[in-house]
């Protein structure tokens, strides 16, 4: 038996090879350029936490922390609000709504188009000048003159949070359904019987035991949504115009390294994004489940 | 709902058959009769097939890496006791919560060292070690086979990875092909990582080409760019037609574990 455990190195090496160089080694060497001033070429001169003292103070980086948290709060606000709003229609038992599998497809569909497509579409739809959308709204009256959706902070920003919401909620309602298939029919039988109404049921019985479920949406997508970098970079000049509104933590990291070729001190970005992400991971988690530990506490 | 979701793709499918004038002059939903037009001076500029072939040899390789080696490592750490075995475990499921991000200037750095920048190695040959499909794999497999099962092919006298090929695989079949949707489809849509690797044009894949088409003189004429848009994105739509039941299936299960 001992002679045939050895296999067990056997199997997993190749992972582990792979894993230490492409991985790890990488990982350890961008933390090792955060302490260094390394432009790319040259050698690397250590000085010390220089890169993390810059980023505290660094109002580009703040600014880029911000917006990244504008866009992603107000995408996963609609996105889990529609996911659920849809969720509650289908699962209803009185409506018996046909075609699920249907509207999951057509829900689905924008999340598997490639993000640079749709960065690109959404680009000249709203374009300011011979965009569809304005197009359309001047036809029907709404508006009066075009809008320049892309050249303005708010409409900018709310433009990318509305494309990720398109994007994602139909992500999500899967998501949820699959777990509202999974609570028991007798739950809703026996709510039946009692008379609740459909608000009752949704809020008493569908949210609460779906909480396992809301929690992996919202901490999936919040590291989804700490890393957003496709859609700004394409959908306007790729430093975050206008206005720097555009500014994601990813793209700041990307534009520090790649385009003005300061190594260490995107490094150094990398990494404060990595502590921010891990903290709001675990604050959610805390959020989550700290009031249920309370709970059983008393009980 | 539905209608919302489908119709920026209507408006690209339609401007894309229309000249640049009729877009300019204002929107309808007939099409035009540009369509050839826009191709031959979109293909002047962006060979935008190429972007195609690059993405698929890409993707293919590293769902076919990502699968097979996912499951051989998935294997050893389910049916072997080693040291070290649980501390590599944990190790590995701590590897996964770290974000892609953390790693792009040193993996730039490594791939500049060795040589291998500007080739298709360094998007391919990381998938063999793919953590989230390792832990996947290994979860199903401990509850699928049981472990007689490979007692029995030993007494039979077959070799340990005869086992892996004969037994172990079938089995994990359905949870291998799962992750493989996921791997495909993580790996046709990634933009930032060929971005940082791939300079020369014919080698982009087709998110980075997309890209490029924006800065490119095809920009100027709105149909090609439609059409550009319409031509990346219409496979797609056709694959999802009939495989659509199989992935949104798949991530339920991703997500489902109870």
């Amino acid at each position: 038996m001992k002679k045939l455990d050895r296999y067990g190195y056997v199997f997993i090496a190749p992972f582990w090879i792979i894993f230490l160089i492409f991985s790890i080694y990488p990982v350890a060497l961008t933390f090792y350029y955060s302490f260094t001033n390394y432009s790319g070429s040259g050698t690397a001169e250590v000085v010390g936490l220089a890169n993390y003292a810059r980023l505290l103070s660094d109002s580009y980086f703040v600014e880029a922390f911000f917006n990244t948290w504008k866009i992603w709060g107000i995408n996963f606000a609609l996105q889990i609000g529609l996911a659920l709003v849809l969720a509650l229609i289908f699962s209803d038992m009185r409506m018996k709504l046909k075609g699920l599998a249907f509207f999951r497809s057509i829900f689905y569909l924008p999340n598997l188009i490639t993000i640079s497509s749709v960065a690109l579409l959404f680009g000249i739809l709203l374009d300011w000048q011979h965009g569809s959308l304005n197009m359309i709204l001047l036809n029907i009256g709404l508006i009066s003159e075009p809008i320049n959706w892309l050249n303005e902070p708010a409409t900018a920003q709310l433009s990318v949070s509305l494309i990720l919401t398109w994007m994602w909620f139909g992500h999500s309602f899967i998501v949820v359904m699959a777990g509202v298939s999974g609570i028991s029919k007798d739950y809703y039988e026996a709510a039946l019987i009692d008379g609740a109404n459909r608000w009752q049921t949704f809020t008493k019985i569908t949210i609460p035991l779906l909480k396992p479920i809301l929690l992996y949406i919202m901490i999936t997508s919040l590291i989804g949504g700490l890393q957003l970098f496709d859609l700004p970079m394409l959908l306007t000049d790729g430093i975050g115009s206008p206005d720097g509104s555009l500014n994601t933590m990813v793209l700041y990291l990307y534009n520090q390294a790649f385009k003005f070729n300061n190594y260490g001190y995107a490094s150094a970005v990398a990494y404060g994004l990595f502590v921010i992400t891990l903290i709001f991971s675990s604050l959610v988690f805390k959020g989550m489940y700290g009031n249920e530990r309370k709970q059983a506490r008393k009980v | 709902m539905a209608i919302i979701c489908f119709i920026p793709f209507l408006m690209m499918l339609v401007n894309a058959t229309r000249s640049n004038e009729a877009i300019l002059s204002g929107f309808t939903l007939i099409p035009g009769s540009s369509l050839v037009e826009n191709y031959t001076n979109m293909m002047e500029y962006v060979n935008i097939w190429s972007g195609f072939k690059n993405s698929l040899i890409i993707s293919v390789l590293t769902t076919v890496l990502s699968g097979y080696f996912s499951a051989l490592t998935a294997y050893g750490f389910a049916f072997y006791t080693f040291r070290g075995k649980n501390f590599l475990f944990v190790f590995m499921l701590v590897m996964m919560m770290v974000p892609g991000q953390l790693g792009l200037i040193g993996f730039y750095e490594l791939s500049k060292n060795l040589g291998i920048l500007d080739s298709f190695i360094p998007l391919i040959v990381p998938a063999i070690a793919s953590p989230f499909v390792v832990f996947f794999l290994r979860q199903y497999i401990k509850t699928t086979l049981h472990p007689s099962l490979i007692e029995a092919a030993r007494i039979d006298g077959a070799s340990e990875f005869k086992i892996f090929h004969t037994v172990a695989i079938p089995i994990m079949m359905p949870a291998v092909a799962t992750m493989s949707i996921f791997t495909f489809i993580g790996s046709w849509n990634n933009y930032i990582m060929p971005l940082v690797i791939l300079f020369s044009p014919e080698k982009y894949t087709l998110p980075v080409l997309m890209g490029f088409l924006k800065g490119s003189q095809v920009a100027q004429n709105l149909g090609s760019m439609y059409l550009g848009i319409a031509i990346s994105v219409v496979p797609i739509m056709i694959a999802f037609l009939f495989l659509s039941k199989y992935i949104v299936n798949s991530i339920s299960a991703g997500s489902i574990k109870e």
